[in-house]
């Protein structure tokens, strides 16, 4: 395929799917449409990333104008993992909501917002041009808006006004320090600002970078900035709620990677130095935060916002090996995380709440949900050999390795946290007898709806224990990607040179 | 001319933070359509103000004659005042359909999704 089609494909398919879904929003059809674009997005994503391994980073300009000018389409190795992450969670999510989203919610038209969501996730990913950047934070953030009120509980309608707010904030501050960026230099292409910057005025390129610290730390939910996410993750249907904690703060994430490695190296003393404090206090506030909870869901919310807290750490320590470890924890997160949420879901349906103290039973009853449980909770804790030990370990050993202790042993103490919370959910769920005397089986559910709900979360488990037991291919892709990240030569080699 | 509309810009932010900080949600609504009009009048600065030199290229010329204003800030512009509405319109549907919930618009009372421990 050419590089153009390879990188308009998997933007094309999630909005055809949604046009589609949309209009078969009142027939049963409706859901399968989704499924089916799922699936296809990732094939094409799999292509893309196939491509890349191959080539290098592939670029295409829209339009046909070349960069610095037009908007550039771009995918080095870490864009195209994070498309085929997305899209392996959006086919379990797919999947899983053929089950849970009922007729009337489907009917406001569920599957088509949950296609734009994926198409914004995606097109953040794969666009090398910063206004283009915000246009696909937008497209995201209204299809989110509308996928967390869907339903309109109270309790949505509460969180919701908190999550819109605030992401709206940040919005505007990144919107504002675009805005300043391109006062200062006169570009807006990614490629073409790191030569830019690295030109301007430091002390002026230092407080655009604080600018975007601020409004991508928003997003990515890191201390003292995420308390939005608790206050909504908590309140849509699981589906809804698996999706957004899998994808959506890791969007932001990827944007502070991109902006951080590629543009804002001016001054790594400086800009780094903050993060790594950052990084630590959101793992630590993080996982207290999650032991004072006692909804399933808000103890997974509060687990959110600890585990950025390692990725942005890998980021801010900047050596090859930390890079390593951010990519790592990025994929390792999203799959153990969305996972643990469709978990919940199965939970809440067969014992009737997500409230640990108001449910129990579930070793008895279910058995299969157990093990289930347990795959991603150890993964998630960082218990070998599943793939949240490699994604911890490398990192622990990459803060090590720069004598940085004090980091270290809040990576370690925060691990040993988890397993805490974990416990908590794994006693209180499932071993205690539920406190109503009910026995939740999983046969209280049809067989195409059991199917439905765990066949995603197996899968989701199988990846854990494949990315653990045989890591090799996956760090060598992380390393790949962490290898043109700190060396971006071929990414701007790509986007400026060739007039492809 | 720059430094006035920057001082407007800065009193813009200065009202909209004013603003958000109340607790009633209608306010911190009126506050968010302040700071992102002084978001995008920041771009539009940042692109340089040239007054009565429009950016049209002459017949049979490739470049524009030197000194008229950079047009993209001004296209950028206009695509974040349109995403804008759309978010503001959502924005206060939300609101509304939340005061009619909730029963009340004071931050501090919605506290369905968290209740008081």
């Amino acid at each position: 395929m050419t590089p153009m089609l390879l990188l308009t494909l998997p933007l094309v398919v999630p909005f055809t799917t949604a046009i589609l879904a949309f209009l078969f929003r009142r027939n049963r059809e409706g859901r399968w449409i989704s499924v089916a674009g799922s699936a296809i997005h990732l094939g094409v994503g799999l292509a893309l990333l196939g491509a890349v391994w191959e080539g290098g980073p592939v670029a295409a300009q829209m339009g046909g104008w070349p960069a610095p000018f037009g908007i550039t389409l771009v995918a080095d190795t870490l864009s195209a993992i994070m498309v085929v992450i997305t899209g392996i969670t959006a086919l379990a999510v797919a999947v899983y909501a053929v089950a849970e989203i009922e007729a009337p919610v489907e009917e406001l038209g569920y599957h088509a917002l949950f296609q734009v969501l994926i198409a914004g996730v995606t097109g953040a990913f794969l666009t090398g041009d910063l206004f283009n950047l915000y246009v696909w934070f937008e497209v995201m953030l209204i299809s989110s808006f509308g996928l967390l009120v869907m339903g309109g509980s109270r309790a949505q309608l509460d969180a919701g006004i908190k999550y819109v707010a605030l992401n709206l904030i940040s919005t505007i501050l990144f919107l504002s320090a675009i805005g300043l960026l391109y006062g200062a230099t006169g570009t807006l292409n990614l490629a073409d600002l790191r030569e830019a910057v690295a030109v301007a005025d430091p002390g002026v390129m230092t407080v655009v970078a604080g600018l975007f610290l601020v409004g991508f730390g928003i997003k990515a939910g890191v201390f003292p900035l995420f308390f939005w996410l608790p206050a909504a993750y908590h309140t849509p249907s699981f589906a809804v709620s698996a999706v957004f904690a899998g994808l959506l703060t890791k969007v932001g994430v990827y944007a502070l990677i991109r902006m951080f490695t590629l543009v804002f190296v001016h001054d790594v003393g400086f800009t780094h130095t903050v993060m790594i404090w950052v990084a630590v206090a959101t793992m630590v506030v993080g996982v207290l935060g999650a032991a004072a909870q006692s909804d399933m869901r808000r103890i997974l919310s509060f687990h959110i916002v600890s585990q950025i807290g390692y990725m942005v750490l890998g980021l801010a320590l900047l050596t090859p090996l930390a890079m390593v470890g951010a990519v790592f924890y990025l994929v390792h997160h999203i799959i153990v995380k969305a996972n643990l949420f469709l978990v919940a879901g199965v939970a809440r349906r067969i014992a009737g709440d997500t409230e640990i103290e108001r449910i129990g039973g579930l070793y008895a009853g279910a058995p299969l949900l157990a093990f289930l449980f347990l795959i991603p909770a150890f993964s998630l804790a960082g218990f070998p050999p599943l793939s949240g030990f490699w994604a911890k370990y490398v990192l622990v050993k990459a803060s090590m390795d720069l004598s940085m202790w004090l980091v270290a042993f809040a990576a370690l103490a925060v691990g040993l946290m988890t397993i805490y919370s974990m416990t908590k959910i794994w006693g209180r769920a499932f071993w205690k007898p539920h406190p109503g005397g009910l026995v939740p089986t999983l046969r209280e559910m049809a067989p195409g709806e059991r199917a439905a709900r765990l066949l995603p979360i197996a899968g989701l488990a199988l990846l854990t224990v494949v990315i653990g037991l045989v890591p090799q291919p996956f760090v060598a892709l992380a390393e790949r990607a962490a290898d043109e990240l700190l060396d971006p030569t071929p990414y701007l080699d790509a986007v400026l040179g060739g007039a492809s | 001319m720059e430094a006035l509309v920057a001082i407007m810009i800065g009193a813009l932010v200065a009202a909209a933070a004013y603003l958000m900080l109340a607790r009633n949600a209608l306010r911190f609504l009126f506050g968010l359509i302040l700071i992102s009009n002084a978001a995008n009048l920041l771009i539009f600065t940042a692109g340089g103000l040239t007054p009565e030199a429009p950016p049209l290229v002459a017949y049979g010329a490739d470049l524009p004659p030197v000194g008229v204003a950079n047009a993209l800030p001004q296209a950028l512009v206009l695509t974040a005042i349109v995403i804008g509405f759309g978010l503001f319109a959502f924005a206060l549907v939300l609101v509304y359909r939340g005061y009619q919930n909730l029963g009340t618009l004071d931050t501090d009372e919605m506290r369905i999704a968290e209740p008081r421990e």
